[in-house]
């Protein structure tokens, strides 16, 4: 790996919908060209962290930088420019209803290059065939099953191949095949692009697999209390939660199995 | 499944008099007639000596979740009264449901009470609440008309297409029902006027009433109380639907604005409609108004038709047509506002949808009341 640039810095982050605050004081840094994971159990605000980081929701205290410009003090041309670095792939995948699927890769591609319709039409089947949707260009998204619609929203989020991609639960809905394809994918787009990768997920085989770093959110103390690369996490960490986050519960529940 | 309801009994044992023993047996499912908690909570105030309770369910054919709650109940009394719950004679299943529902604690941050607050504190909510959904409507509005110049000056963001489709949607597409509710208003507005005048033998006004009634003020009113009601609840869903599968988020994250994108077009499209639909809604209204007069006060067509010619004037046209514009921009914007301001889950497509056309129709007369008065004071 080349040495550490920091693309995203995360600072005293504090979440919150009204009085409810959902996470405090989160801290980190996602370095160019990681894979970075963001884990916790469900409800932890994990999504949450995500539209923070995306510019969808505005801090309640501290702040998301990119390269060093913090989104929500940025002119607004500064803020186009910072948003057209990302991808995103949303948790439910978030088509476009009213557009069939190479019309749903072609938006992005048709507001921001000056490409002829032609190019755009290659380069939209190109990234329907790399999601394994060679031939669906004209369905709806209400004809599709709900990996296929993951995996849309996957060709949609490359198509301007961003800088950095989000990812919110990729493999949540896709079979064991499919999911260990969309890790190949993210790996794949990863050393191709040199894009930065951020991924929301529970699959443990994909945080361990592909994760290069990553943070625990927890539910019950509301803020981080792990990061770092997941499989040293797995090796070392002295925190039970962690752990047993890691290993699925399994020195930790007697009778039964749970989760 | 067997009908036949068997009963459930619990009954109480002192094998030693520290301990209580309790017996289940029979059905312990919904629809049975189940022993209660209570029954226990008696069991040990009576006899205060218990230190331990043990169960028995040799006799117990089958359970269900009420045996949960029962249980849980009765762990709750004896940890209140100190006494140790032995769960052995129990069920190996409903063991392990117990441990498992007692294994995570609750999340105390995350439990919501149901407040209740005094008068005070409501009224002050509501007003600040009032006073956030005015801030936030004008906050729309602005937007709107900021994104509506850029469309003006060709640098809005938005698929031609899909206009079209919006356009055919609320213009074509209502035709029927336009037609319909405005040849009903005609005759309903010739009937009321004919018993009037025929009173005084001028039959022939009916014609001024109509036409004047018509193309002055009614048929704006009833197409944009029925565009509200049919496009103004289907944009506001639509945009709803959108919030609600994170649509606009994944536009808004393309830097695409959902305002150019989706509130203009929808805006655009109903503005240019509305005055052509009125137009046509006059027309039909003064149709209607000619059946009664033809067909019921003796008057021949070319009698009504010169009539209607001598009472409708330019202005009266101009005045409807400018109605018609302005309710296209209010419901239009009433159905963009409430579906973007639409939470994130079904039910809230549905308020989203009742209160587009709450606020539509509201502000259509609201509206009209002013115009009017605007008119009067001009003296047209
Ligand atoms: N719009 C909202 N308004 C108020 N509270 C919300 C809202 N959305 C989420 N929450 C709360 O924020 C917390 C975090 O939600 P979030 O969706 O980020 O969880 P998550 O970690 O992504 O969970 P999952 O893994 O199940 O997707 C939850 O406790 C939820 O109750
Ligand atoms: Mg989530």
């Amino acid at each position: 790996m080349n040495e550490a640039k920091p693309h995203i810095k995360v600072e005293d982050l504090t979440m919150a919908y009204g009085d409810f605050v959902v996470q405090r004081d989160i801290s980190f840094t996602v370095n160019r060209g990681d894979i970075f994971i963001i884990m916790g159990g469900s409800g932890c605000g994990k999504s949450t962290l995500l539209r923070h980081l995306i510019g969808l929701q505005s801090p309640a205290a501290g702040c998301v930088l990119y390269e060093g410009r913090s989104f929500w003090d940025a002119q607004k041309d500064e803020k186009e420019s910072i948003k057209r670095s990302f991808g995103v792939l949303f948790q439910s995948g978030a088509l476009w209803s009213s557009m069939t699927l190479a019309e749903n890769v072609m938006l992005p591609l048709q507001e921001y290059t000056d490409l002829p319709l032609k190019q755009i039409k290659e380069i939209v089947s190109l990234k329907l065939s790399l999601v394994g949707l060679a031939g669906f260009e004209e369905y709806y998204p209400s004809e599709l099953s709900g990996g296929m619609k993951k995996r849309a929203g996957l060709a949609r989020a490359m198509a301007l191949d961003p800088e950095i991609l989000f990812f919110d639960e990729p493999s949540s809905g896709l079979d064991p095949i499919s999911s260990k394809l969309m890790d190949d994918l993210i790996r794949e787009l990863r050393d191709s692009l040199g894009a930065t990768v951020v991924i929301v997920t529970h699959e443990l085989a994909s945080i361990l697999s592909v994760g290069d770093n990553s943070v625990y959110l927890d539910t019950e103390s509301r803020t981080m209390i792990a990061s770092g690369d997941p499989k040293r996490l797995l090796a070392d960490s002295k925190d039970p939660k962690v752990h047993r986050f890691l290993t699925r519960g399994a020195d930790d529940i007697k009778d039964g199995e749970v989760l | 499944m067997d009908t036949a309801l068997t009963q459930c009994v619990m009954s109480f044992n002192r094998p030693d008099d520290k301990t209580l023993l309790v017996s289940i047996a029979g059905d312990f499912r919904t629809g049975n007639e189940l022993p209660s908690s209570g029954e226990v909570e008696n069991q040990i105030r009576s006899e205060p000596g218990i230190r331990e309770l043990t169960f028995e369910t040799e006799g117990l054919t089958g359970w269900d979740s009420r045996l949960l709650t029962f249980l849980i109940k009765i762990n709750e009394l004896c940890t209140q009264n100190n006494i140790h719950i032995n769960r052995e004679g129990l069920p190996q299943g409903v063991q392990r449901l117990l441990a498992l529902a007692s294994a995570v604690p609750e999340n105390k941050e995350a439990r919501r009470e149901a407040v209740q607050s005094s008068v005070v504190s409501k009224t002050g909510e509501t007003t600040i609440g009032f006073w956030h959904s005015f801030i936030e409507t004008v906050d729309f509005v602005g937007d709107a008309f900021l994104s509506f110049m850029r469309l003006l000056r060709g640098k809005a963001r938005y698929r031609p297409s899909e206009l079209f489709v919006i356009i055919q949607d609320c213009g074509a597409k209502a035709f029927p029902i336009v037609s319909l509710i405005s040849l009903l208003v005609g005759l309903i507005l010739a009937f009321i006027g004919a018993i009037q005048l025929k009173m005084f033998g001028a039959q022939i006004y009916i014609a001024d009433l109509v036409g004047i009634g018509m193309v002055r003020v009614m048929g704006a009113i009833m197409t944009g109380i029925i565009m509200a009601g049919r496009t103004g609840a289907a944009f506001a869903a639509q945009l709803g639907t959108m919030q609600v599968n994170e649509e606009i988020d994944a536009l808004k994250t393309m830097g695409i604005s959902p305002m150019e994108f989706l509130v203009v077009p929808r805006m655009l499209a109903l503005t240019l409609m509305m005055p052509l639909l009125c137009l046509y809604a006059d027309l039909m209204g003064i149709l209607g108004g000619m059946l009664v007069g033809v067909g019921m006060m003796d008057l021949t067509v070319m009698e009504y038709f010169m009539e209607t010619k001598k009472a409708v004037t330019l202005v009266h046209v101009w005045i409807g047509l400018f109605h018609s514009v302005v309710f296209g921009v209010l419901v239009s914007l009433a159905g963009c506002l409430r579906g973007m301001q639409c939470g994130r889950s079904a039910s809230s497509v549905g308020e989203a949808g009742t209160s587009a056309v709450v606020t539509g129709i509201v502000s259509i007369i609201v509206a009209t009341a002013v115009i009017t008065f605007i008119c009067q004071v001009l003296g047209i």
